[in-house]
């Protein structure tokens, strides 16, 4: 077991060097950085001694070193547009992205395996159908269109919910938490729906294909003819073979939710990290970019981690075997 | 051969599950609808929508024709600018399926050729195409497309970058969507590889690219149509959700999710029919593509058969 | 013949169908026989002959769109055929137990054998888990599996094949039924296996009084465990009896040509004997006796008429030449 997770560690810290590699090739060579940070009146005497100071003339070896080094330490450098350190404003944004994903996350899962495990045992119920009908729905109405619905249906017309921005927030140490005032569970309502709406819909598609598929196995008809009751073989057996499976592509498909805030956050003014890096996309604030690709690929390594780890753990059948009969 | 082709395909079983199924031949009707509208679109529109000259500023915000103080003139409104809705919808989804099927193509090429070559030659070649493809496919579509499109938008300063947005975009979307074409055709290429005919083709001493693009490349077409039915509504999606984030296409020669962009800003003021037309058309064309990738997936599935 | 008490099973006349796109297709079509308590029915045939969704519909699983569309099913001269589903589920695992062709596939390969085999139990038997687990590690001891108290942990993917197949007949008989239906036991075993297994079924139905419906393609398991056969062909029972009599002296054309075709060890040949032809597919079902079109003695009423099973001698066959050779013109006994 430890030699699968150092393993997969390993694999991990390759991965994030690709991406730092990456996010540094943007860093350094998209665009001039010198020029990026001076304006028009700077000398070009002053431009030298910046590159000087930078670092930029260094060995390309050295400097990505420097590169690595530095954002290991959580320095990002500083945004050319703000002005303000990169790794402050991520830090400062950081809990409105996570609270929101997290809500978003939960409310796919809760949501989205009960439909999917009742579609696949009840295909021919009207309820399947309308569920099936939603699901469809959900892939094809762009996630910014079901939030600007739901911004005209609840905040427009009806005005009952907030349209934009996080409402009260509380701060505990460096967290900022929507969860603790009414305007800001009632703002969170809207986004983390639009923005768990995509998944719930895969979650329900996965589901409902994985239990189709087990439900036709040997296993569960033996278990049939075994003349196990109903719940035990649906609820029992065929659930849990289904779940499996789907817990590695959800695992997965979570990541991308934080991924996905982008839009939501545009949506509804929601200062996250995601909207900070729309601005900087527009604006070309090359730090952030990088900060921001880094970043999501470190959630991105550490969930993939996670998911993989817990995959061994739940399926027997890839623990070492002690034995052979 | 084509009609060989064509009168083996109307004989299938699969042209008989389509015909079965409302609901496809329905999406299948829509979609048709919506891409002849596109590309009559100068034909049927009222008015140029993107030509200065034509737009008056008095005519701004004028509602659709059902309510109070419509009129023929805007069927379905008007914008800020005084632009018809319906001929901007009709130019918009010109754009927006242009950078939608482009992207497509782009992605289907990429992802097949790597495809064949990766499950052709296999060894270290396939080693690396596929730890790219693993490596990509954990990241979601869209964030690969914005990835590219921020970092081509850094390369080309400006202006050059307005001229260029259909090319950047194009390549940032069909870049996020060629992994699932390679791995399925690598998939196929590599049980194809090891039959006889093509053992046969090589002993005749044909050449490697040959083989692969005469021999096993018509083989491995099916799924490669279905996943790129499929790719089409991804790339619509994601080519409206670039706009609609503002980094897609602008407002110039708008796409339907750039009008929603610019409708956005109107709805608290009450003038909703510039987002939700333009939203239903770009929901419903990718709800219709949707329908028929389904379709296609469960027809071409030879397990359902 | 008529007997004096009621056949453990009883199949009259049972047709199933499944409607497809194309028309409804007949799998089985009015098939009868009997099963006595304690006995061992062999049912042979080639793929396809419906032997399968015979099995299927007894024990209540067949898949739909199929469907049972006539005759009857009594078991222990209870019909069983039209019951509900709950009513049905309390008779399978209890009364009528089944075991399937592969083993790896038959068992859940989340849940140990302990908790398959206990939760089998409770279910049926109305004991304590305690109890359950005792009498799992009992059974488990006789079907031969070692260390039984240990192993039941494990999960089915730490046995082997014929070890599997073990615990899969321990689970079929843990809840005591009178009938199991055995489809394909031992295809999917290695040859040295499939003695072992046979012989292990063979001892345990001795012991337990239980009956067996064995189907299978293989004569050779039919020969070593059966006590009587039956062999289908294109949904219907073309001849039915002892199993020595079958073998040695079968009437029907189908059934000779059947034990023809097996080497015996011996023999001095140099072809193997087949049947010309193939069996046909549900759509192409040939009218009247559907052996017909590779039947080497086929008269024209063959072509026409579809012979019914009744008793010939020593067996009971369907078909008209066997019938008009012994009695003369068809409907005497």
């Amino acid at each position: 077991m430890m030699a699968l997770v150092l393993r997969r560690l390993l694999q991990s810290i390759v991965v994030m060097l690709v991406v730092a590699l990456m996010a540094f090739t943007i860093f350094r060579y998209v665009g001039d950085p010198v020029a990026m940070m001076v304006g028009q009146e700077t000398s070009l005497e002053e431009r030298a001694q910046l590159r000087v100071t930078l670092g930029l003339d260094d060995p390309i070896p050295v400097q990505f070193g420097r590169f690595v080094i530095s954002m290991a330490q959580g320095n990002f450098g500083i945004s050319y547009q703000i002005g303000r350190p990169v790794s402050e404003l991520l830090v400062e944004r950081l809990p409105a992205t996570l609270e929101l994903s997290g809500i978003a996350a939960l409310f796919a899962l809760l949501v989205g395996i009960p439909m999917g495990v009742y579609t696949a045992l009840y295909p021919t119920r009207w309820l399947s159908k309308i569920f099936l009908g939603i699901s469809l729905i959900g892939i094809s109405l762009p996630t910014f269109l079901i939030g600007i619905l739901l911004i005209l249906l609840f905040g427009v017309t009806l005005g009952w919910l907030p349209t934009f921005g996080r409402g009260e927030v509380v701060a505990i140490g460096g967290w900022t938490t929507g969860l603790m005032s009414t305007s800001g569970l009632k703002s969170l309502i809207m986004p983390a729906f639009t923005l768990g709406m995509f998944q719930l819909t895969l979650i329900m598609r996965l589901v409902r294909s994985e239990m189709l598929e087990v439900l036709r196995t040997d296993y569960i008809k033996f278990a049939r003819a075994r003349g196990l009751s109903n719940r035990v073989v649906n609820l029992g057996h065929a659930l849990k073979n289904t779940l499996v499976p789907v817990i590695t592509i959800t695992g997965l498909q979570l990541g991308s939710i934080i991924a996905f805030a982008i839009i939501t956050e545009t949506v509804f003014q929601w200062p996250g990290m995601g909207l900070l890096f729309i601005q900087a996309i527009s604006m070309v604030d090359i730090p952030i970019m990088a900060a921001y690709l880094v970043l999501i690929a470190f959630f991105f390594v550490i969930i993939n981690l996670i998911v993989d780890l817990l995959y061994h753990v739940v399926d027997p059948r890839l623990r070492i075997d002690t034995d052979q009969g | 051969m084509v009609i060989e082709s064509f009168r083996r395909f109307v004989g299938s079983d699969i042209w008989f599950s389509f015909k079965q199924s409302k609901v496809t031949l329905c999406a299948a009707a829509v979609s048709a609808a919506i891409i002849l509208a596109a590309v009559a679109a100068p034909l049927i529109s009222l008015q140029n929508p993107f030509d200065p000259v034509v737009l008056d500023l008095m005519d701004a915000f004028s509602p659709p024709v059902w309510l109070e103080e419509g009129s023929w003139v805007f069927p379905l409104g008007s914008d800020d600018q005084g632009r018809d809705l319906y001929s901007a919808i009709l130019y918009g989804s010109r754009v927006s399926l242009l950078i939608g099927f482009s992207s497509v193509v782009l992605a289907m090429f990429v992802g097949v050729t790597l495809g064949l070559v990766a499950g052709y030659v296999g060894g270290v070649v396939d080693g690396v195409i596929m730890r790219v493809a693993d490596v990509q496919i954990s990241f979601p579509a869209i964030l690969i497309a914005l990835l590219i499109d921020g970092v081509m938008r850094a390369l080309l300063p400006g202006g050059r970058h307005e001229e260029m947005v259909f090319y950047v975009l194009v390549l940032s979307i069909g870049l996020s969507q060629w992994v699932q074409f390679a791995r399925t055709v690598r998939g196929s290429t590599m049980v194809e590889r090891n039959k006889e005919y093509v053992q046969a083709a090589r002993v005749i001493g044909i050449s490697a690219p040959m083989i692969m693009l005469r021999h096993i490349l018509p083989n491995v077409m099916g799924p490669v149509l279905v996943i790129g039915t499929i790719s089409l509504a991804v790339a619509i999606l994601t080519e409206a959700t670039l706009s609609f984030l503002g980094v897609g296409v602008p407002p110039t020669e708008p796409s339907l999710g750039t009008l929603i962009r610019v409708g956005q800003d109107f709805l608290f003021s009450g003038e909703w029919w510039i987002v939700i037309f333009p939203g239903v058309t770009l929901a419903t064309l990718i709800l219709a593509v949707n329908l028929l990738g389904d379709w296609m997936r469960d027809a071409f599935n030879p397990k359902l058969r | 013949m008529s007997t004096s008490y009621a056949a453990l099973l009883e199949i009259s006349d049972l047709k199933v169908e499944f409607p497809t796109r194309r028309g409804t297709l007949v799998a089985v079509n009015g098939v009868s026989f009997n099963i006595e308590p304690g006995e061992v029915l062999g049912l042979v045939g080639e793929s396809g002959a419906g032997k399968s969704m015979t099995g299927n519909a007894i024990i209540g699983l067949l898949e739909a769109p199929g469907r049972i569309a006539g005759g009857a099913i009594r078991l222990a001269g209870r019909r069983i055929d039209d019951l509900p589903y709950e009513e049905m589920r309390k008779i399978r695992g209890r009364e009528i137990g089944a075991i399937f062709q592969d083993p790896l596939t038959s068992l859940n390969p989340l849940y140990t054998i302990e908790r398959q085999l206990v939760e089998t139990m409770t279910t049926h038997l109305g004991i304590s888990k305690g109890k359950a687990r005792e009498r799992a590690i009992e059974l488990l001891h006789e079907v031969g599996i070692p260390s039984a108290g240990e192993r039941i942990h494990h999960y089915p993917h730490q046995f082997s094949g014929g070890m599997r197949q073990r615990v899969v007949i321990a689970l079929a008989l843990c809840s005591d039924p009178k009938l199991i239906i055995a489809d394909e036991p031992t295809t999917a075993l290695d040859v040295s296996i499939q003695a072992q297994i046979i012989g292990l079924m063979k001892k345990l139905c001795r012991d337990y009084q239980t009956a067996i419906l064995l189907i299978t393609h293989d004569m050779g398991v039919i020969a070593e465990t059966a006590d009587r056969v039956a062999v289908m062909y294109a949904g219907r029972v073309v001849e039915i009896g002892s199993v020595r009599d079958v073998v040695r002296r079968g009437q029907h054309p189908y059934t000779r040509g059947l034990m023809g075709s097996i080497p015996k060890i011996g023999d001095n040949v140099e072809h193997l004997s087949q049947i010309d032809g193939a069996m046909p597919g549900l759509t192409e079902v040939p009218s009247g006796c559907a052996f017909h079109p590779r039947c080497g003695v086929a008269m024209s009423v063959c072509r026409q008429d579809t012979p019914i099973l009744q008793r010939c001698d020593h067996t009971e066959v369907a078909c008209w030449q066997v019938v008009d050779a012994r009695t003369g013109p068809k409907g005497e006994a």
